[in-house]
């Protein structure tokens, strides 16, 4: 069988979740190989995470460089990798980095190109889901070797034994004439909470939340159920949340086991990001808000009382 | 310094989207048509660069004819000129084809500086094609910025991603992607309206751009969508208003789905 490449999501070595769902997808169309672009030390640290995903191989493309500047360095790894291997594949997280990567990726070999993929199966058709979750469709790569970025979230992990095998491949130096160099960095703080794309369960807080200081109340009700934060584009616009967080037609897309929208009024750029999520429940003062027409439970009301009555209520279950 | 802005017309987000069920491309004429919010806020960022080191603003678009009212806008807005890049051979053409077209129509425009997009459609999000340009005109990629600084031979940008901000400098020329909450796009003036309708708009073909029709449109395309439909609606479930014990019946709602 021949290999699929697995573009590593880490921080410093640190695996993120969707690493594992694209080595699970990867599974279905070869052998899976994990390609971890860092610094010193980072494939070793991926390899013990990624030997529970079936990854065969790990290639480790390591350089004090790669920080220092965006996109290209990957870009560099995985075109060299395919050239050798000819994989059946390039499997990358379609975050913001990984779109870009793929795309430029798929430019230089002359690639199809699959874009933000739900899934994918082992004829090699990917679903897509479009619009904002209002339109489904499949597709396949016509040309060259599929370069696929598949959206964090979709696919759900199953375990599989893999030697995990690391191999050291070389970083190209890069052109400091041309390329963007990266001078100064601001990491955002991870914090206790899973992350947006990642998480079982979503609390977002819209306008109704009336201010930066009133979000505490989404975070308490979220750090009940260990859930993530979420906020509209009115929150985040109007400053009681950082943009990181935004859900929506241009913010996260987020499809979580239960999505809990507290004073969001559901417009349809809103519903775009989160309208897949499995069960929404909504809290809102207005019971002709659009929310409604998508969420399995809606309470009409004021979340300044639900909420912390629903966070009380979860504190007494788990005791 | 002269700026290319890359726009692009979109069905509005506002209005009902979907595909053509004849060949799964976009079906245009189901939606209203609009110039993508996030190019509006490009077109400022390259005003604003202008207005600090002088030069010109080209709109360029790659689109069918409908898309010179997304020209017109950004020409009214105050952009000086436009390349129209419109043919049938493009029709369904993919992300990477896009680039491909976008980057022979950016080389009928004059010694250009920087190059101005959005970081992500609304529509094909690919949120790949600025990248892809910066591989295909091997300049330097500044992409999802938040601020934009330039003293005229080199750009500065504060990119913001979900891993925080980092700060990325190169030399010109380059290719710049902002973010939606990089500035507030300013309203065409009446003024600005009636000049944009004297200013000159090139309209290309395939032919005039120089690009080969074997490597663009539907047929050439290296991805081929095999099936679309609308997803099955959701349905709205039950609604209750709070009397007090709102909070309690959302967990007993949670408890029954085993959710809690
Ligand atoms: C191109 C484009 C892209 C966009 N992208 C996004 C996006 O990515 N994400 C996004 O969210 N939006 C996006 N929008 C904006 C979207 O159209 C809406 O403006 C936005 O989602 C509204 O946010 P909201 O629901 O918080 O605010 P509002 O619409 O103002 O709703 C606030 C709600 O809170 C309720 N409320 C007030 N007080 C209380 C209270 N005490 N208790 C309970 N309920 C209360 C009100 O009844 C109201 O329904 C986009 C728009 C465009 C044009
Ligand atoms: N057909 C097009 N014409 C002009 N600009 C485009 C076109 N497609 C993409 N772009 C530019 O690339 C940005 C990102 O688009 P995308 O990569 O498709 O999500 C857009 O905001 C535009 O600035």
């Amino acid at each position: 069988m021949s290999e699929v490449l697995v573009l590593a999501d880490h921080a410093g070595g640190e695996v993120k979740k969707v690493t594992h769902e694209l080595l699970t997808a990867a599974r279905r169309l070869g052998d899976p190989a994990a390609v971890v672009v860092g610094t010193s030390g980072a494939g070793e640290k991926v390899a013990a995470s990624v030997n529970t995903s079936g990854a065969a191989t790990v290639y480790a493309a390591e350089s004090d460089e790669v920080d220092d500047y965006l996109v290209t360095p990957a870009v560099d790894v995985l075109a060299a990798l395919v050239e050798r291997t000819s994989p059946a594949a390039v499997l990358i997280p379609a975050s913001v980095d990984g779109k870009e990567i793929a795309g430029r990726l798929a430019v230089r070999l002359g690639s199809g190109l699959l874009s933000e993929v739900v899934d994918l199966d082992s004829a090699g058709v990917a679903s897509h889901s479009l619009f904002g979750g209002s339109y489904e469709a499949t597709a396949t790569v016509a040309t060259g070797t599929p370069v696929i970025s598949v959206l964090p979230g979709s696919v759900e992990v199953a375990s599989a034994e893999g030697a995990a095998a690391v191999e050291a491949v070389e970083v190209p130096a890069q052109d400091a004439a041309t390329a963007a160099r990266v001078t100064a960095r601001q990491p955002v703080e991870a914090g206790d909470r899973p992350e947006l794309t990642e998480a079982n369960v979503v609390v977002s807080g819209g306008r109704g939340v009336g201010s930066a200081e009133s979000f505490a109340v989404v975070e308490k009700l979220a750090d009940s159920l260990g859930a993530a934060v979420g906020a509209s584009r009115a929150a985040v616009d109007s400053g009681y949340y950082p943009h990181q967080f935004q859900v929506g037609q241009t913010g996260k897309t987020v499809s979580p086991q239960l999505y809990l929208a507290l004073g969001i009024s559901g417009a349809i750029q809103h519903r775009a990001g989160m309208q897949t999520s499995k069960t929404i429940v909504a809290v809102n003062k207005d019971a002709e808000a659009p929310i409604f027409e998508i969420a399995d439970f809606g309470v009409v009301g004021d979340l300044f009382q639900v909420a912390p009555q629903l966070t009380e209520e979860i504190g007494k279950r788990q005791g | 310094m002269n700026i290319v802005v890359l726009v692009k017309q979109v069905p509005d987000t506002w209005s009902e989207r979907k595909l053509s069920g004849s060949d799964h491309t976009l079906d245009r004429a189901s939606a209203d048509a609009v110039l993508d919010e996030i190019n509006e806020r490009a077109v400022e960022e390259a005003l604003l660069a202008k207005e600090a080191h002088g030069g010109e603003v080209t709109a360029v678009c790659m689109g069918p004819e409908r898309a010179n009212e997304a020209i017109r806008k950004a020409l009214s807005m105050g952009a000086d000129k436009a390349v129209h890049l419109q043919d049938e051979g493009l029709h369904g053409s993919d992300a990477v084809a896009t680039a491909r077209a976008l980057a022979a129509a950016i080389g009928t425009v004059e010694s250009v500086d920087l190059v101005v997009a959005g970081n992500e459609s609304t529509d094909g999000r690919s949120g790949a094609v600025p990248a892809m340009l910066a591989e295909l005109l091997g300049w330097a990629q500044l992409t999802h910025a938040r601020k934009v600084t330039s003293d005229g031979s080199a750009v500065t940008v504060e990119r913001e991603t979900d891993a925080g901000v980092a700060t990325v400098e190169a030399n010109l020329p380059a290719v710049v992607s902002v973010t939606e909450k990089i500035n507030e796009p300013r309203y065409p003036s009446f003024k600005g309206i009636m000049a944009a309708k004297k200013k000159p708009v090139s309209v290309l073909s395939l032919a005039d751009a120089g690009i080969d029709a074997g490597a663009v449109g539907l047929a050439n395309a290296g991805s081929q969508v095999v099936s679309s439909a609308p997803a099955p609606p959701k349905e709205a479930g039950q609604k209750v208003t709070d009397e007090g014990n709102g909070g309690v019946q959302v967990v007993e709602f949670l408890s029954g789905q085993k959710l809690v």
